[in-house]
Parts: C-alpha cells; structure tokens; sequence
C-alpha cells in the first residue's frame, strides 16, 4: 500500500489561539475511497480545508506521495496533484459548464479534450448543458459540474467536502455510484460525509472525529456494524448497518 | 435635434473607458477605486511629456488632427501609467490586502493616494491646462450631425478597445481565469489559479484604458490636473447603473450618462449636465436596483 495523503498530527483552525482539529492524522492509500466521519463541529471539513492550503496550519504535517504540501499556497495543490470540491460555492455560476471545465485544466491543458471525454463519459448530461450557465442548472447537476472540474486536472486524491449535501437520496446514490467508477479510474479519494450510511457503503475505509480529534478508524464494513458508530449517529443501541 | 446622441457618445465613449478599469477593480479587488481618475490623468500627463519631447505636435493623418507622434505617446503612456499603477498596488494596496483590510480601508487608501495623485500631478506639471497641440478642429457634418474627425476616431477606438477586451475576457486563458477569480477567488485559487497574478493584470488592463481615455481626452479637450477625477462621478455612475458586478454593464450605463449628459446641454442645462445624469441614474435605480445588468439580489 503506497501512501497518496498522509496527514501528521494537524492542528489547524481559523484563529491560531483557538484550535479546531487539536493533532488529527490520516493516512489514505492509492486506490482507497475514505471517508471522514463525525457529529457536527467535529472538525471534518477544517481537515480537508487544512489540506487544500486554505488554513494556516499551527502544527503537523501534510504529505502528498511523499512530498511535503504544509503550507504550500493553495494554488500550487492542483499542481501538486490534488482536486479539491467544496461544500457550497462550487462552480463558477457566471460561466458555463465548459467555462467550468476549462479553469478546471488550466494545469493540465494539453490534455484538455481527453479530461473532457473522461469527465462526460462519467456524467453524460453535461456534454448537453456544456453551453448552459453554470448557476442556471440543478443542484445535482451543479454538483456533478463540481467534481467534473476538479478532475479536468487529473488529480491522484480527489477531496470532496459532503458531495450528497443537499441532494436528494436518489441523486447521492448517483453521486457514490460515479465516486466508485472515478476510483476505478485511478483517483484515490477523500470525503467528508454526513450521510454516514451511505459513504461508509461506497468507501473502503473510514475516520470517525469528534471534537476535532481522531475518535476511530477502520474499515468501513466494520464501521458500520460497530455500536459505538451506531451510538454516535443514531442514539444508544443503534447499527448503521440497519 | 439628433444632435445630442452624437455627443452623448462621443462623451459616453471617455466615461466607459475609465469606468470600465474602475468595474474591474471593483470586480477583481473588490473595492472601489477612488484614485481611477488620476490614473486617467496619469496618462494624459505622460502623453504629454512624450509629445513634448519628440516635438513634432500631435501629427496629422487624412482629416485627423493626430498622426504617429500622437498614437506613439499613447502607446508609452499605457505602458508608463501601467507601471504606475503596479508600483502604487505593491506600495499602497498589496500591503492593505495582506492585512485582510476592510473594504472601507481600501475605499479610503484611495481616496487618499487620489487627492496625493492630483497634488504631485499639479506639483510636477504646474496646475494650467496644456494642450497636445493647438488646431482648430473641422466637425464634418453627416446629415446634419456634426462631430470632428477625432471625435469620430475616439469612438472607434473606445469601441475597438471594449471589443478587445471581450475577446480577452471570452477566448483567453488569462480573461477566463480573470473571470473565475471575479466570481469566486477561493475557488479560482482551488484550480491553480495565481491570484497575484491575475491582479496584476487587473490593474495593467484598467490602466491601459484608462491610459487610452486620458490621452484622447487631452487630445480633444485639454490636459488638466483635474481632468480624471472630473470624470470620476461619472464613472462611478456609469459603474452603480450598468450593475457593479458586469463588466459589460459598465458600458451601458456610460452610454446612458453620457446621453443624459448631452441631453441636458441640448435643453440647455449645461451646468446641470452631472445633475440630470444623476437623476436618470436614480430614476433607473429606483426601478432596477441592481442596475441594467446588475444580478437580482
């Protein structure tokens, strides 16, 4: 297993006096999808802000195949091999869609056409809307706008903050379906789910944080029959696995 | 009775050029350029002194009152108030950004280094206007509008400059990535983009025009230390009218000050041209708050 993200003992937050994630690590190996886990506030999307360079980093360190990315400005991660897709805000919605996946190749543009073909081969309407306005389409479709970008520049970990949010439960099983496809397709992943049943599914392993430390790790199958995850998410008793 | 749909224009044509370096400041640096007037002052200034040195007026070419010597000051005077205004950022406003200043900051920086622009300006060149060259200009007259052949050539070369700015702004790399950085900085960052750099260029772009419109201003008018923050009103105008956010907007909204401007001259009156501007400006707003192009909010 060769480690493509490792993530050393972080401690990050907005304000330097006052922490959120208090010395987090993970490790993702090549060809894994992984999720993070945790309640609210617990420091997920904190994690990978810290590790797409948009939060300055207190202490640790972040590795990305085994070269040092703490600290590096956040425009050189793309370079470096990393494809980030944010929660909310994320599509140019004054351009259109291949507006959008033009910037997203702007790394990689001698390999734009055949990004191109990837990405609508994995989300066959985009090749319809590719004139449309960006903001102009639906949630679902913004979302898969979103991922297509980050991919443009074939990345080696792709790092998607909760990419269900907001849509429906349909439309998510959409979204995790393509996540496996992109995986299979050589690009490790990384994301921070709140649906917690239906990531850990897709995903081969998985990080549980709470108050912005590591709580548990391992498999996802495991994970998902643990109690203590069950209890987390789902009240005293519980099985995600239900 | 047309008449003034001519002027209009021809007015309308300085304002878009300056107001257009002012929407991409406000676009891209989000803030509020106070200081753009003495930028297009800057460049009217350097034009100046080059057709001073090489001595030999304005030029001619055809029916025009400019030639080479005229077109080859401009050329400096981008490249000159270009450099200007790259200094002026990495001095003045790069240090306020590092800092995370408030908006209200940067307005302020610049209302300063605007009042600072003006006063070195009139240090260095002495407050009497100036004049490129002295002729006495020849209106051609197409059915019954009259305007000078370097109105016209005014025109045409605000039009030929909004024309390329959007082939910039739609075709290259660097006007897409200007685009993306407007909308969403974080964002464009997250896809390689360096937005130092594209800063930069924002700065090269808005003063090249603004460059451009101060050396026709003071071909066709006069050069004056005020000349630029005259404009500055109208600009800002033009700017809040078009919708701040569109770059594109800015061009309407200069057209219809321009015209409400030449309008009122025609109705005689003259010296409440910027008033009725700002009424038409209200009246539209009051309609469109977001202004012609402005997104809903």
């Amino acid at each position: 297993m060769t480690a493509i993200l490792e993530v050393r003992d972080l401690v990050v937050g907005y304000n330097p006096t006052l922490p959120i994630l208090h010395g987090v690590s993970l490790t993702v190996a090549a060809g894994e999808i992984v999720t993070i886990l945790g309640p609210n506030g617990a420091g997920k999307s904190t994690l990978i802000k810290a590790v797409a360079g948009l939060l300055d980093i207190t202490s640790g360190q972040i590795a990305l195949m085994g070269s040092d990315l703490t600290g590096l400005p956040t425009h050189e991660m793309v370079r470096a091999g990393l494809g980030y897709v944010p929660q909310t805000e994320n599509v140019f919605a004054k351009l259109s869609v291949e507006e959008n996946l033009e910037i997203g190749a702007l790394v990689n543009r001698a390999a734009y056409a055949a990004r191109r073909e990837f990405v609508f081969g994995l989300f066959n309407d985009l090749s319809r809307l590719r004139r449309l306005q960006a903001g102009k389409l639906s949630g679902g479709q913004r979302q898969m706008v979103a991922v297509g970008r980050a991919l443009m520049a074939d990345p080696k970990l792709l790092m998607l903050d909760e990419p269900s949010a907001g849509l429906s439960p349909k439309l998510a099983e959409v979204v995790f379906s393509q996540l496996r496809k992109i995986c299979a397709a050589g690009v490790t992943i990384l994301m921070v789910e709140q649906n917690a049943r239906a990531a850990l599914r897709v995903s081969d392993r998985a990080y549980i944080l709470a108050q912005g430390e590591n709580r548990l790790d391992g498999q996802a199958a495991s994970l998902l029959d643990n109690p203590e995850v069950g209890e987390l998410y789902l009240g005293a008793g519980s099985r995600l696995s239900r | 009775m047309m008449q003034f749909v001519v002027d209009g224009i021809i007015n309308a044509s300085l304002i878009a050029l300056g107001a257009i370096g002012l929407s991409l400041t406000y676009n891209i640096l989000r803030f509020a350029n106070f200081a753009q007037g003495e930028v297009l002052a800057s460049g009217a200034y350097f034009a100046l002194a080059v057709v001073v040195l090489i001595g030999a007026g304005a030029g001619a070419m055809g029916p025009l009152a400019f030639g080479w010597p005229l077109l080859f000051a401009m050329a400096v005077s981008i490249v000159a108030t270009s450099l200007l205004v790259l200094v002026v950022d990495w001095l003045l406003f790069r240090p306020l950004r590092e800092k995370n200043a408030s908006r209200i900051t940067l307005i302020m920086a610049a209302f300063g280094l605007s009042l600072m622009g003006r006063n070195i300006i009139t240090l260095i060149a002495g407050g009497d206007p100036q004049y490129f060259s002295f002729y006495i200009p020849k209106a051609i007259s197409v059915f019954g509008l009259k305007a000078t052949p370097d109105e016209v050539a005014m025109v045409v070369i605000t039009v030929l400059a909004v024309l390329a700015l959007h082939l910039f702004l739609t075709r290259t790399t660097l006007g897409k990535s200007m685009r993306a950085t407007a909308e969403n900085p974080t964002l464009a960052q997250i896809n390689g983009i360096d937005t130092r750099s594209v800063i930069r260029w924002t700065w090269i772009i808005g003063a090249s025009l603004a460059a451009i419109a101060g050396t026709m201003q003071g071909h066709t008018i006069q050069v004056r230390p005020e000349m630029g923050f005259e404009l500055l009103l109208p600009m800002f105008a033009a700017l809040i009218l078009g919708g701040a956010g569109n770059m594109y907007g800015v061009i309407a909204g200069a057209l219809v000050i321009g015209l409400s401007e030449s309008l009122a001259v025609g109705i005689g009156l003259s010296s409440y041209r910027l008033s009725v501007a700002f009424l038409v400006m209200l009246a539209v707003l009051l309609v469109r708050p977001q202004g012609l192009f402005g997104d809903k909010p």
